[in-house]
Order: structure tokens, then C-alpha cells, then sequence
């Protein structure tokens, strides 16, 4: 068994960060493994180790410049195979990637591998397009399911819960192959062990061009264009307490009694 | 029918239209009235007849239903929607951004070759569509340009006022002819999840926490403090994913609805889907060390401090 994890590094802004043109400097980003990813991983890893006895390999597809390769290390540190990263100078230079073209890339991989499953976070932290995992699964052919909590694989079937709006789920059975997109909190992603970090230093990192999948570069000229960029305006017309914690606690006591907080 | 028509697809559940699907109208108008063609709306299974009459709202120029199973099946809407755009020929279709629209508009957009722009805060439309939406939790706003028509959109439920009004649309049916083996997905059912021991949605009063707690072991002072209140605690998403409360104490969009007298927010940044869940809430507190964090811009008061500095005290005030 075969199980394809797509993952991606995003960029985190510091809390003080300013907007020069229409990006962020790089002084007030930090990169990370997408948290959606993250569960995606261990959902993934955990499937390999509960079939201790049949060879499921996991292997990680990425798309992302060099850079991007501590992330992907992270995933091969806590129990991903092998990666495959897809780069190219066509990608550096677009603003926005529509969803879509992200998708054509990663089915590209996807189609090389042949998984039996493919996993996918169901949004990235800082686009949060949540659109590539089932844009991903039409263009393979594949079932599929989006935003999926609870996942049991049984007889080539996977048994999800959709996590619904207003604590309602939905229980649905979808075939493999298909893809399926992972909320948080399906399962708590490990910490990478010492261990884990020194093996996959060893473990296999593969790079390809958009060209090396079998893909014209001229498919990123998509349609969307980054036309601007700004911090969204506050709308605050709150009433902000200063002071000591003692005083500010005062000023939140009084305003907590006049609301009826503590009467008896 | 023409490429300056608008093609909405309304949204629904368990017999309801939900509150998106007259919001999706207000988006359509008024992106029909600015490419200067007709606003058709689309439902696709369930009670189609009596949520057409529903949708019938002021300016909606047509309702087309496809009476295909009772629930929402992301494969039944694939192959309805876009057959209905392949007769329409729309210069847009808006789909809701909703858990749903996230299972089946992306399917859309790549089955018909369209450009796609998620979550649309706002769309503007000159000589194309300007979207804008956000990023990075919300710190920025982007305003994405779509070059090439026509365009898939999804909308962020709740920034758009809902339609009004009742209007003479025509109703028709639509004949899907739906190919069984297309049919991956099967709904086995629904599940209430967070039933328990407290219904957070019937408190009168509310401590919720959120990441800034940092800790499990931080929680014991945030229980405190509701126990000094006499309040239910509860919180955001992060809390509840870590295992550190059950489902039910969830706030937001995919946890409860909650309207209290008092909402006290701790160490809550205010993402877009724990404020669904909270606006309701006649008055609103927040304490949080970043002033920029958009919780502030819904609180009533706030305080930017440390939340274990400031706890401590507001304990100690009502002890």
C-alpha cells in the first residue's frame, strides 16, 4: 500500500510586520510545516504503523523552493519515507497559484506514484485556498472526502467523519484510491524524535522541475493576478482597559458586575 | 443565456436552506448587475421545490432545481452544477464557501477548466472580477484580479446581507442525467457531536479560553477564574484539537453557537470561524497580548496583557 501525503511549507507573519508593495519582507516571515499538513502526516504515518505486517510506504509530495526542505525533513523526521519536492523557475515568479494549477502539479506526482490513498491538509495556513485536495482527487479520477476528522480504512473502503458547521458530522464511505482532506484534530502529529530527525537526513529527497513531471512550465501563467495587498483595517471601537493587571483587572471586575457576573 | 449571466448554488441541510444560500443571492445580483446579465440560482437535492420558493427573492431572475437524493452528495453536485453551466454558459458561478462548497466547488472549477478564487470577502468587478479574501489567519487582505472568464467563486458565509424580498423567478426543473458510476461517495448519516455534561450554547455567562493558555496544565487557573465567576467555561478550536476540553466546550463555526450576556475571551486571537460562533454574545471581553488581534475588533473591552498576569488578579477581585 502506497499512501501519498501532500504537504507544504507556509509562511507565518510576526504580529508587528509591515506590507512593502504587494509582499511581506522576509525579516517578518517564519516558515513551518502547514498545521493541516501536519495531521495529514501522522494520520498517514499512523495508517503505516498499524500494518505492521503489509509494506505501506508513505511518501511525502511537496511543492516549494529549496528552503522548503527543512520543512519537508520534518515530515520524513516523524515517519514519512520518502519526499518528492517540485520546483521551478516558473513557480518562483507567480504572485498566486490558483488553486487548481497547485492541483495539476501535485496530480502530476501523484499520477507517477500511483498511491492507494492521498492525503491532504484541508487548507494551508496562509493562502488558505482549501481548495487542492478535492481540485486534486477530480483530476485523478479518485473519490474523495474534505474535511474529514475521523478516518478507519476498511476492505478498500475509507469510513470518514466530515466535520460539519455547528458540531454536526457527517459519516460517509468513499472507495480507494481516493483523497481525502484532514482537519485538525483527527490525532495529535508527534514531535519528531532525535531520532527520527537523524534518519531522515538520510532519507530520500527527490527534486523535479515542472518539465521532469512531464508538465509545461507556461501552466502557471493562470489566470489570477496579486493585485493588492494590505492589513485589514480595524474595526475596533473597543474600550481598552490600561494599567496594571491589578487596575485592569479592577476596571474587567466592575464591568464583568454590572453584566450580572458574581450576584447572587 | 449569456457570459454575463451569474449562476449561484444555494446551500443545505437536513431539510434547511442554510443562512448562505441568501447571501450567495446578494453576491449574484450584484455581480450579474455589474457583467450586466441574470441571476440563476441553483439547489441540488432535498425538498428542491419548497427551497426554490424560498429563494425565490427579490431579484433572482431564475431557479433551477435538480431533484437528485435528499442530502447533500458532493458527486451529484459535480455533475449537476456543471451540467447546468454547461447549458447556461455563465460568466461566473458562485458557490457557498461552507464545509460542502469545499467538498464539491473545487471539483467544479477543475471538471470545467475555470479559474477558482475561495472564501471571497468581498468582490469587486470591473472589465473581470477583483476578489478580495484573506490571508495568513487573517493578518492580510488580498485583492486577487481573475484575467480570464469564466470564473468559479466561493464566499465567506456571513459578509453579505442576506436576500429579501419575494420575487417572480422562474422555477424550473433540471433534468441531470446522472451517470451511477460517477457515484463514489455514500452519506451514511449525521451525528450530533458534543453532547455532554454542559451545553455551552444555554450559558448565561462564559470564560473562553484559547492557544495563548500555551499550557494543559495553564487551563487549572482559566477554571478557576469561571468557577470564581460562576460562568461555563469553554473555548476555541486549538483547545479542543489539543484534547485539552471535550468537543462540546467548542466555540465557533464548527463547534456551538453561543449567545451569553458575557462573553470573556482569554488568550483568543479571533479567527473568522470562532467569531461565528461568538458575535452574538451581548458583551464582549477580551485579553489578549496582541493589540492587533482581530477578537478586539468585536470586543466591547479588552485589555492587551499578559493573560496570567491579569488572571490572577480578576480571580483574587471576585474571591
Amino acid at each position: 500500500m502506497k499512501i501519498l501525503v501532500t504537504v507544504k511549507e507556509v509562511a507565518e507573519v510576526a504580529d508587528d510586520f509591515e506590507i512593502e508593495g504587494r509582499s511581506i519582507p522576509e525579516t517578518y516571515l517564519e516558515y513551518d510545516l502547514n498545521e493541516w499538513d501536519d495531521y495529514a502526516v501522522e494520520a498517514a504515518v499512523r495508517i503505516a504503523e498499524d500494518r505492521e505486517d503489509e509494506d505501506v510506504e508513505v511518501v511525502a509530495a511537496t511543492i516549494g523552493p529549496e528552503r522548503s526542505e527543512e520543512t519537508i525533513r520534518m515530515a520524513l523526521a516523524k515517519g514519512v519515507d520518502r519526499a518528492v519536492r517540485v520546483w521551478d523557475d516558473a513557480l518562483a515568479e507567480a504572485d498566486v497559484l490558483d488553486p487548481t494549477t497547485t492541483a495539476r502539479i501535485l496530480a502530476a506526482v501523484a499520477e507517477e506514484e500511483a498511491p492507494d490513498l492521498v492525503l491532504s491538509g484541508v487548507q494551508a495556513a496562509d493562502d488558505g485556498f482549501g481548495a487542492t485536495g478535492v481540485a486534486l482527487a477530480d483530476l485523478l479520477d479518485m473519490g474523495w472526502a474534505a474535511v474529514v476528522n475521523d478516518l478507519e480504512l476498511t476492505d478498500g473502503d475509507a469510513s470518514v467523519r466530515r466535520e460539519l458547521e455547528g458540531g454536526v458530522e457527517e459519516l460517509t464511505t468513499v472507495p480507494c484510491p481516493a483523497v481525502l482532506t484532514i482537519q485538525t484534530g483527527i490525532n495529535e502529529p508527534r514531535y519528531a524524535s532525535l531520532r527520527g530527525i537523524r534518519q531522515a537526513q538520510r532519507k530520500e529527497l527527490a527534486v523535479h522541475t515542472l518539465a521532469d513531471i512531464g508538465l509545461d512550465p507556461s501552466l502557471v501563467d493562470d489566470d489570477l493576478t496579486l493585485a493588492g495587498m494590505a492589513k485589514p483595517e480595524s474595526e475596533s471601537d473597543a474600550t481598552l482597559f490600561e494599567g496594571s493587571a491589578e487596575e485592569t483587572a479592577a476596571e474587567l471586575a466592575t464591568v464583568l458586575r454590572d453584566a450580572g457576573v458574581g450576584a447572587e | 443565456m449569456s457570459a454575463t449571466d451569474v449562476l449561484v448554488v444555494a446551500d443545505h441541510r437536513r431539510g434547511e436552506l442554510r443562512p448562505v444560500s441568501y447571501e450567495l443571492l446578494t453576491v449574484g445580483r450584484d455581480l450579474a448587475d455589474a457583467m450586466g446579465g441574470d441571476l440563476h440560482a441553483a439547489v441540488v437535492g432535498g425538498d428542491v421545490d419548497r427551497f426554490a420558493e424560498k429563494l425565490d427573492c427579490e431579484g433572482v431572475d431564475a431557479i433551477h432545481t435538480v431533484a437528485e437524493g435528499d442530502e447533500f452528495n458532493h458527486d451529484v453536485t459535480v455533475a449537476a452544477v456543471t451540467a447546468l453551466f454547461d447549458t447556461l454558459d455563465p460568466g461566473a458561478v458562485v458557490m457557498p464557501n461552507s464545509v460542502n462548497g469545499l467538498d464539491y466547488a473545487p471539483a467544479v472549477a477543475t471538471r470545467l477548466s475555470l479559474p477558482l478564487v475561495t472564501d471571497a470577502v468581498a468582490i469587486d468587478y470591473d472589465d473581470g472580477p477583483t476578489v478580495t479574501r484573506e490571508m495568513y489567519g487573517s493578518k492580510v487582505e488580498t485583492a486577487i484580479e481573475v484575467t480570464s472568464e469564466p470564473v468559479a467563486l466561493t464566499i465567506r458565509g456571513g459578509e453579505w446581507a442576506a436576500a429579501e424580498g419575494v420575487g417572480d423567478a422562474d422555477i424550473e426543473p433540471f433534468a441531470v442525467d446522472i451517470d451511477e458510476s460517477s457515484i463514489r461517495s455514500t452519506v451514511r448519516g449525521f451525528e450530533e457531536v458534543g453532547a455532554g455534561d454542559v451545553d455551552i450554547s444555554e450559558a448565561e455567562f462564559i470564560v473562553s479560553v484559547g492557544r495563548g493558555i500555551e499550557e494543559e496544565e495553564n487551563l487549572e487557573l482559566i477554571e478557576e477564574l469561571a468557577g470564581a465567576l460562576d460562568a461555563t467555561l469553554a473555548s476555541s478550536r486549538p483547545i479542543v484539537d489539543s484534547g485539552w476540553l471535550p468537543k462540546n466546550r467548542q466555540v465557533g463555526q464548527s463547534g456551538k453557537a453561543v449567545t451569553p450576556k458575557v462573553y470573556l475571551a482569554i488568550g483568543i486571537s479571533g479567527a473568522v470561524q470562532h467569531v461565528a460562533g461568538m458575535k452574538g454574545a451581548d458583551t464582549i471581553i477580551a485579553i489578549n497580548t496582541d493589540p492587533d488581534a482581530p477578537i478586539f475588533d468585536i470586543a466591547d473591552y479588552g485589555v492587551v496583557d499578559d493573560l496570567f498576569e491579569v488572571v490572577p488578579e480578576l480571580i483574587e477581585q471576585f474571591e
